[in-house]
């Protein structure tokens, strides 16, 4: 028996909406009597180690804290996947914002979803906290009124790996750069970091999001003979470049730095393969005590150390609902207000602020990644090589070409 | 020094010789899905995951069970193919009779499934699998040094793509199968148990997607999403080569491997799409496809 024929259209819409079905969708109805927190992320691809399920965990950690309650409301938590698609972000917001009675938006990785999502931010005045994507563009050129830039940027990202190593002696850079807008962000940043540390950039290859064999590009690489690669990439990428960078025994001419790495990546890779890689974090569990205490909270229920936006993700929680509890009211305007008066002093950093073009400023730590031989218990994989003050890190306000800034 | 399109000699040899690996690797799995959709007519969108399955089970071979790399060569494709026997059994029999669409449905939310829970059971960002001792280190091949390993991926897949090739070309085992999926009545009427070969030829070709897995493993970070992202540039190589044509998935394979590899150096910011446009041009002009018969 033959069925009636389908058409090419019909078979790709049937795996569109197969897709489609994957992102977690929650039901919730728009109250008076509660204050309810999106938190769209990366949930099921690439970078879902980064925050993903952590960063919901690290969520409700500061919600718990905080008593579940903040203006004597309930605090209601929704989370959707978008799967590093900037429409479907971008439609699960407005939507969100449209039926849900949404307060505050946490935004994960992905620096294209975060600048679709800032738009909406803007349309439907809601606060919008970006963490985990990079590019420096979301409180420049792209900066709303409702943009909250936490935890890193390309600019601090590139000022702490790129200074330190120029400084060292790696005059001369070559860069493996991810295609799209945060790669050439994050390349553009360092080669200007590089420059004034009287370095030179050799070139650079751009590859497409999530290739799958880096060699070829590292043997250009190779060719440059460029003292030091600069990974301007991130997730599976980096972990796939640095292993290749092994393997073809780059490491032995050239110095790796990687301009985005998280201690989950590194957990990924062994320290074998990672060792003796400079990366710039926001954040370490082995910092002082503060850390260590939220570490050991996270690691009991995730049963890992969390990465340094897994942690900023309970900061940026906890300083939204101070500002609500401090405006006395979830009124946009008024709460990016008292945010921006905010001395952020937590477990996650101390003396921050949140800037006119919405960066939050804050200090930030060069790490080399420990050699097997020195890395004493679990999850002991960073030294510290240099810790920057945030306006060191983030630069003057004066550089930032936001619009909104009277200048 | 010779320029070749202006790039040096030496440059064009290392890039021919990568293209070869990742080549490789296209063809050994690109074989698979062109096993299965000339004997079985399944389009099989689950081959991507049963790619990273093979994978996961040296890996996890390894981390529990001490089993080395050579063993998991072996074993990992016969665990897997066993599960690929168990999936054909239990539930793509069932729609041998009807649209290829379902086929196509059923593996694709196979595929879904068994990537989600692996990364529910070991997350994203992957799992790392070392060099097995014999065939660390490099050589110097003159114009490039190239890892050992990788030489063994080129052998490996050259070596099993020839194999399958030949049995099911040129013995009378292979004879037997083209003639079971022609005419099944017939040869079961010869006394030839035809849905035990069905099944066996589904489990040999997902068994050659877990090898490719296997292989990979030393090379690319095990993560779940590690078949996805290379089973449409897949299903593009078995398209130009001609669906179900052995020798077009091989020569295919290969073949874009190094079209590919010479993108990365001319305009590498299109190495993803290449393959893509290539499958268009040659659907234009052959919509067979190259080795495919009309």
């Amino acid at each position: 028996m033959k069925m009636k024929r389908f058409s090419l259209t019909a078979v790709s819409l049937a795996m569109m909406a197969a897709l489609a079905s994957v992102a977690v969708a929650p039901e919730a109805h728009a109250a008076d009597n509660e204050v309810v927190i999106g938190d769209i992320d990366d949930l099921s691809g690439p970078y879902s180690d980064v925050i993903g399920k952590g960063g919901i965990e690290a969520l409700n950690m500061a919600i718990a804290d905080f008593g579940g309650k903040v203006l004597g409301k309930k605090i209601t938590v929704l989370t959707a996947d978008h799967q590093s698609k900037p429409d479907i972000g971008s439609a699960k917001f407005r939507e969100w914002a449209d039926q849900n009675g949404l307060n505050m938006l946490l935004g994960g990785s992905n620096t294209g979803v975060s600048i679709a999502m800032s738009k909406v931010a803007a349309q439907k005045k809601v606060p919008f906290i970006a963490i985990g994507a990079a590019g420096a563009s979301l409180t420049n050129a792209d900066c709303t009124p409702y943009t909250v830039h936490y935890a890193y940027d390309t600019n601090a990202l590139a000022n702490g790996t790129a200074t330190v190593m120029t400084q060292n002696g790696g005059k001369t850079w070559y860069f493996l750069t991810a295609d799209y807008a945060f790669g050439t962000q994050l390349q553009d940043a360092a080669t200007k970091v590089v420059l004034a540390n009287g370095g030179k950039s050799l070139g650079a290859v751009r590859v497409p999001l999530a290739a799958s064999d880096f060699s070829s590009f590292l043997l250009q690489a190779q060719g440059s003979k460029a003292q030091v690669l600069g990974l301007a990439n991130a997730g599976a990428d980096t972990i796939n470049s640095i292993k290749a960078a092994q393997e073809f025994g780059l490491n032995n001419t050239m110095q790796l730095a990687s301009l985005l790495a998280f201690i989950s990546d590194i957990h990924s890779l062994g320290l074998k393969a990672a060792q003796g890689l400079y990366l710039t974090t926001s954040w370490y569990w082995d910092a002082d005590e503060k850390t260590r205490a939220f570490g050991k909270r996270f690691f009991e229920k995730m049963k890992k150390e969390p990465t340094d936006v897994q942690a900023a993700y309970y900061s940026a929680t906890l300083t939204y609902l101070n500002a609500v509890k401090a405006a006395g009211t979830t009124d946009p305007d008024k709460v990016m207000a008292e945010l921006k008066k905010a001395k952020i002093n937590d477990m996650y950093t101390q003396g921050g602020y949140i800037r006119e073009d919405g960066l939050m400023v804050h200090p930030m730590y060069v790490m080399q990644v420990k050699a097997p031989a020195d890395s004493k218990y679990p999850w002991d994989y960073f030294k510290l090589v240099k810790k920057m003050s945030g306006e060191e890190a983030y630069g003057p306000l004066s550089a930032s070409t936001c619009p909104l800034l009277k200048k | 020094m010779t320029d070749i399109f202006g790039f040096p000699l030496p440059v064009v040899l290392g890039q021919l010789m990568l293209g070869l690996v990742n080549g490789s690797f296209y063809a050994l799995l690109s074989l698979g899905l062109a096993v299965i959709f000339g004997l079985l007519g399944v389009v099989n969108f689950a081959h991507g995951a049963f790619y990273m399955l093979g994978a996961y089970a040296a890996w996890l071979g390894m981390s529990y069970f001490e089993i080395n790399y050579w063993v998991a060569l072996v074993m990992s494709p016969l665990v897997v193919g066993a599960l690929g026997v168990l999936v054909e059994r239990s539930a793509l029999r069932h729609l041998y009779q009807i649209d290829p669409l379902y086929g196509l449905l059923l593996t694709f939310g196979l595929a879904l499934i068994a990537e989600g829970l692996l990364r529910e059971m070991f997350g994203s960002s992957g799992q790392s699998y070392p060099v097995p001792e014999l065939l660390r280190g490099a050589t110097n091949l003159g114009f490039m040094i190239i890892p050992i390993y990788r030489l063994w991926v080129i052998v490996a897949s050259v070596l099993v793509c020839f194999t399958t090739w030949f049995v099911l070309e040129r013995t009378s085992l292979g004879a037997t199968l083209r003639a079971a999926t022609e005419n099944p009545k017939i040869v079961q009427s010869f006394g030839i148990n035809v849905p035990v070969i069905v099944t066996l030829t589904y489990g040999a070709g997902v068994g050659l997607a877990a090898l490719a897995g296997v292989l990979s493993a030393p090379v690319i970070q095990i993560t779940p999403l590690m078949g996805s992202s290379l089973v449409t540039v897949v299903f593009a190589v078995v398209v130009i080569g001609g669906m179900g044509s052995i020798l077009g998935a091989i020569v295919s394979g290969l073949m874009l491997g190094v079209i590919e590899g010479f993108t990365k150096v001319i305009y590498p910011e299109a190495s993803n799409i290449v393959v893509f446009v290539i499958m268009a041009i040659v659907l234009f002009f052959r919509p067979a496809g190259l080795f495919g018969k009309e």
